[in-house]
């Protein structure tokens, strides 16, 4: 990747990536790189006059920018279609067309907004004969369709599925998404850091900690400041007990929606334990806002470091019970096993991170890969596992449950002292890129900060982008009562993919 | 499992004593709530959550509702898969644009009585996503409301007492009835 770099015009102050510009010739060479699996794609995004990439090769990211004076560019989702909802999205915000792409249908936009375009350079008004959305078609005997959504039977978030059936096997999962689009992009631009933090904090509440780190991070990176030690650190405990309590909270609802309701119960308790001590630490139960550009809102007090100590104590106590419980109820099992199967292949060409990925054999995770501070001053084990099922997801999130429980145990055992915050100097116009591991993956942010130090463009990416599509591969060929096994096991985000 | 079974009775229950219902969401429910709720109701009400745009976050805490600690079942209060099973509506985001149509029908489907209670700042006035193009507003600029809880996101010993209010609400007003 680093000879494709060069072939560009580095952009200066990008960090701590370097982002180039290119021409038509070297962006086909990216796509096709994409194409052929020597690159991953990492995030595809738009500013009103031209298209960006970042891709990966081996743990090192470069940002790949092209010009597009006339409105379009060369489709990356033609060859490699990891990009085709990227591309769709980021047709519906800024108009730019992807020039060859197989798929042009609307994405986030339903035709509600009252504007079309609504980031480009110009916004129009929209269309007023618009057709209705089109599924793709499905063809073949005795099948019929199950729509679904957005509404749905449990308090989760909005979206359709659309169902075509043979008998009680998926032909076709067909997903729709955007209900809770909330242009949360437009909304950063021109809003000062503390007020674009608080919006990429409420990009996914479950991920406020890894979507406000993955900001901050950028900011730090952009402007070059320095965080403080112990920052770092006090960061990387919330950033675990996120993972924490999601994860509880995942392995009790995928046994809960196998009707072994009482991991259910169980795994609710450990889930409500998690929060309560976040409360006692931070003073918010999810930890909205703690994280700040420069470091974090509040330091961990001896209390708070009491009650993470009876948190771990808890946990090693009683979490053993629950694997075992898992393990022995062949019941259990006969539902988890082999349902829902994404292929290694398949999670490799979509570069698909977390959990999702590391079920299906695909190693990586940001806090190894990256290695941002503290994580490379700690012991941990980046659990994988190979058969990519239902079964290997919850696999995954015992044995990340278990690394968190370490992690933490070394953090608040190593602790430096000092202060907990820096200032952020000012930089002048500057850009920066972070990527962070959340509980579901990874989260990538990109953004340009103004003269003035307010948000020029900001680009969050949440790992569900590249997690929902395989999930309609998973379910092929499964029944359709298994869905909400195979859905609750992938457990995307809607409003962080929606925005 | 025999022995979770067993520590389940040596424990004791986690669940913790009732908060006491919020004033200020007793007054704002006298404005609207029926006389005959009781009597058609009893004191129980089906619960339907509706995320008509929210980051997730008010959900995760509703989601707690059920767990041991706070046990809202006890109260006669318990989530139902669908509107025309609902007492209630329990609506938690910004209304986005691309949510309205199905929020409306929502409503629609849910049949009379009917109460909504919008969950968080953004369910009261859209939050820190009011202004957005995709954004309606709060909850109260598609379908009438009748109690918000507010926070971001509520705690959920904050639900249970605006849904106890809402609950001992339709017991007083039973009483002066009788």
């Amino acid at each position: 990747m680093l000879d494709l770099v060069r072939t560009g015009r580095q952009v200066e102050a990008h960090a701590p990536w370097p982002r180039v510009v290119v021409d038509h010739e070297v962006w086909r060479t990216m796509t096709t790189e994409l194409a052929l699996g020597r690159l991953t794609l990492v995030s595809l995004w738009a500013e009103s006059d031209r298209i960006h990439a970042a891709v990966s090769a081996n743990g090192s990211i470069g940002v790949f920018s092209l010009d597009c004076p006339e409105g379009e560019y060369p489709s990356v989702g033609a060859t490699h279609p990891a990009a085709i909802r990227f591309e769709r999205a980021v047709h519906d915000i800024f108009g730019l067309v992807a020039l060859g792409a197989l798929d042009t249908r609307p994405w986030l936009d339903h035709g509600r907004w009252g504007v079309k375009h609504p980031m480009a350079a110009t916004v129009q008004a929209p269309d007023l004969a618009r057709p209705a959305y089109a599924f793709l078609p499905v063809e073949g005997e005795s099948l019929h369709v199950i729509p679904v959504g957005p509404v749905h039977a449990g308090i989760i978030e909005p979206g359709h599925f659309r169902f075509t059936v043979n008998g009680e096997a998926v032909v076709r999962l067909e997903e729709r998404l955007g209900y809770v689009h909330k242009g949360i992009e437009s909304l950063m631009q021109g809003q000062t850091i503390e007020r674009a933090s608080r919006l990429a904090g409420r990009t996914s509440g479950d991920s406020t900690v890894a979507c406000a780190l993955a900001f901050s991070r950028a900011v730090e990176a952009a402007t070059g400041a320095t965080v403080p030690a112990r920052a770092h650190y006090v960061r990387a405990i919330m950033a675990e007990l996120e993972r924490l309590a999601n994860h509880c909270g995942d392995i009790g609802a995928i046994c809960n929606d196998a009707t072994f309701t009482i991991m259910h119960a169980h795994c609710g308790i450990l889930r409500e334990e998690v929060l309560r001590a976040a409360d006692t630490c931070f003073g918010h139960r999810l930890m909205m806002d703690k994280i700040i550009s420069g470091g974090v809102a509040i330091d961990v007090s001896a209390d708070g470091i009491a009650a993470l100590r009876a948190l771990l104590d808890n946990f090693r106590r009683r979490f053993p019970h629950l694997i075992a419980l898992y393990d022995d109820t062949a019941s259990l099992q006969n539902r988890t096993v082999t349902t829902g199967v994404v292929a290694k292949d398949l999670v490799a060409q979509f570069g698909c991170g977390g959990i999702v990925g590391r079920a299906s054999g695909r190693a990586f995770d940001a806090r190894k890969a990256i290695a941002y501070p503290p994580y490379a001053d700690l012991t941990f084990d980046v659990p994988v596992f190979s058969e990519g099922d239902v079964n290997a997801r919850v696999w995954v999130r015992i044995r990340e449950v278990q690394q968190s429980l370490s992690l933490i145990a070394q953090l608040i055992e190593r602790l430096p002292p000092g202060p907990v915050a820096a200032e952020i100097p000012a930089a002048g116009e500057c850009e920066g890129a972070a990527l962070v591991e959340g509980f579901r993956g990874d989260v990538f942010a990109w953004l340009r900060l103004a003269g003035d130090g307010t948000v020029a463009r900001c680009h969050l990416r949440d790992p569900s982008w590249f997690q929902w599509p395989l999930l309609e591969a998973a379910i092929e060929g499964n029944i359709v009562a298994d869905f909400p096994l195979c859905n609750k096991s992938f457990n995307c985000s809607y409003s962080g993919h929606d925005l | 499992m025999r022995k979770l079974m067993l520590e389940g009775i040596i424990r004791g229950v986690l669940t913790e004593s009732a908060p006491s219902p919020d004033a200020a969401a007793i007054k704002e429910l006298g404005v609207s709530l029926a006389r005959t709720t009781r009597r058609r109701l009893g004191r129980s009400l089906s619960i339907r959550e509706v995320d008509a745009g929210s980051c997730n976050g008010c959900e995760l805490e509703i989601h707690a509702l059920n767990n041991a600690f706070y046990d809202i079942e006890r109260f006669g209060l318990r989530f139902v898969a669908s509107p025309r099973h609902a007492d209630v509506l329990l609506v938690t985001g910004p209304v986005t644009a691309n949510m309205r149509v199905a929020l409306e029908r929502t409503y629609r489907a849910t049949p009379d009585p009917k109460w909504v209670v919008a969950v968080g700042d953004c369910g009261f006035d859209g939050g820190c996503f009011a202004g957005s193009y995709a954004c309606v507003g709060g909850v109260s600029a598609v379908i009438p409301v009748d109690l918000h809880i507010k926070g971001c996101p509520p705690r959920p010993v904050d639900l249970l007492k605006g849904l106890i209010a809402l609950v001992d609400h339709l017991d007083d007003s039973l009483l002066k009835r009788v």
